[in-house]
């Protein structure tokens, strides 16, 4: 597979039109933690891809070796080794950043991208294409932190990137930086890409849910219905 | 460590530290099962149960073998496997006993593993222990135990506010997800609330 699709096709999907917090709605949980400041979620997002690029071509390198039936633990496994790579490297060198992800940083283990692309993509493409789409993929989901990040903290702090904002940070909205903020920031986010998605391309209502990395073995999509 | 406090903790894990509606710990399978009550159900079952087999697992694992021999840094790495293979041996017994709840958890059951909730609170009451040295074994698991219920408080809430959201007229780009965001917005705004509470019933 993927020699003859343009590889670059791989790279520029995860961005915009497979965009996987926006469009396929995986990895929620940091998109709404750590969204609170631009600088953690921009970490967030970093530590994620580079997690997600080493572990999409490790995997893809070794689904040769890895048996069909144990490939999920196999995959957490590496997974999991990536992260703790990570987790090292930023305590280190940034130890602020690790202060304000806290647990959210381990947690990237269980980020859906990471394994949904391990088990959708790199599970049956090359290593240079499994590379490039969880680099795509990677930069789609720090897009969609840095957007959330920007709206919540200009918002609600009246700063960004912790500079203050003139006008609105002598009463900023507090509720953004609170959880419901980012639940509604999310939502609001969501309706924009829909509307945005609706009109120029049609026929993409019916890729929507067959896109998920999931539409595999989801029951949903056999029934017909859409996810969600 | 007195009842009271185990009660505090307990109450302080549905309320105040909500895992979804607070920490937005296991948003996937908030936003993906809530749809029908029965569902939401079965699955925070299924949640609640991993969580507190797993901490009760993890937690021995890492104090008496990770620590003493400095492996600490492999905390992810063995909490994860752990895990991996408690959610294997749930799925097996659900797929023998109870088919029925097996076919309608479906893509959900095997992504309990990778649902931030388990992990987390096997990470947090550890962080909580290292805070507070009082804070050992049994009110880790009291702590895994009020997670869970709070998960499921808030997925059978949230359920029942689907189920209504069903009959509104929704704009169109509004549809679908982001209305439920927005309504989920509404019932953490309504979880804001309780801060405080648990310090002032039990003090």
């Amino acid at each position: 597979m993927g020699e003859k699709k343009p590889l670059i096709k791989e790279f520029t999907k995860g961005i915009i039109k497979e965009n996987p917090v926006l469009c396929l709605v995986l990895g929620t949980c940091p998109t709404l933690a750590v969204t609170t400041g631009v600088s953690s979620a921009l970490g967030m997002g970093i530590a994620a891809t580079a997690v997600l690029v080493c572990s999409n071509s490790v995997i893809s390198a070794l689904r040769p070796v890895i048996p069909n039936k144990v490939r999920i633990p196999a995959y957490i496994t590496i997974i999991a080794a990536f992260v703790t790579i990570v987790q090292m490297i930023i305590k280190a060198y940034a130890p602020s950043l690790d202060e304000a992800l806290g647990v959210y940083l381990p947690l990237i283990v269980v980020n859906c991208i990471i394994l949904g692309r391990a088990e959708m993509f790199a599970s049956k493409n090359g290593v240079a294409a499994s590379a490039l789409d969880g680099l795509g993929m990677g930069i789609g989901f720090t897009a969609a932190l840095f957007i959330m990040g920007s709206i919540r903290e200009i918002l609600g702090a009246g700063s960004w990137f912790g500079l203050s904002i003139p006008i609105i940070s002598s009463s900023p909205m507090l509720i953004f930086i609170l959880p419901p903020g980012g639940f509604f920031v999310f939502g609001m986010l969501m309706a924009a890409a829909n509307k945005l998605n609706s009109k120029p391309v049609k026929k993409q209502k019916d890729i929507n849910c067959a896109a998920c990395p999931m539409s595999g073995n989801c029951n949903k999509l056999k029934e017909g219905k859409e996810c969600g | 460590m007195s009842l009271t406090q185990l009660a505090g903790i307990f109450l302080a894990a549905i309320l105040t530290e909500n895992y979804i509606l607070c920490k937005f710990f296991g948003i996937c399978p908030f936003l993906g099962v809530s749809k029908k009550l029965d569902t939401a159900l079965g699955m925070s079952l299924a949640v609640t149960f991993v969580m507190v087999l797993s901490t009760a697992v993890t937690w021995p694992i890492y104090t008496y073998i990770l620590v003493p021999k400095e492996l600490d840094y492999l905390q992810t790495l063995v909490f994860i496997l752990v895990i991996a293979g408690l959610v294997q041996l749930v799925e097996i017994i659900l797929k023998k006993y109870m088919p029925s709840l097996y076919n309608a958890l479906g893509i959900y059951l095997p992504l309990i593993t990778t649902n931030c909730a388990v992990l987390g609170v096997t990470m947090l009451v550890l962080d909580k222990g290292a805070q507070d040295p009082s804070f050992g074994y049994i009110a880790s698991l009291v702590n895994a135990f009020g997670a869970g219920v709070g998960f499921l408080v808030a997925m059978v809430m949230f359920a029942g506010v689907r189920e209504r959201l069903e009959s509104c007229n929704i704009p169109e780009s509004l549809q679908g997800l982001p209305i439920t965001l927005v309504s989920a917005s509404l019932v953490a705004c309504s979880f804001l609330g309780f801060n405080g509470i648990v310090d002032g019933l039990l003090k």
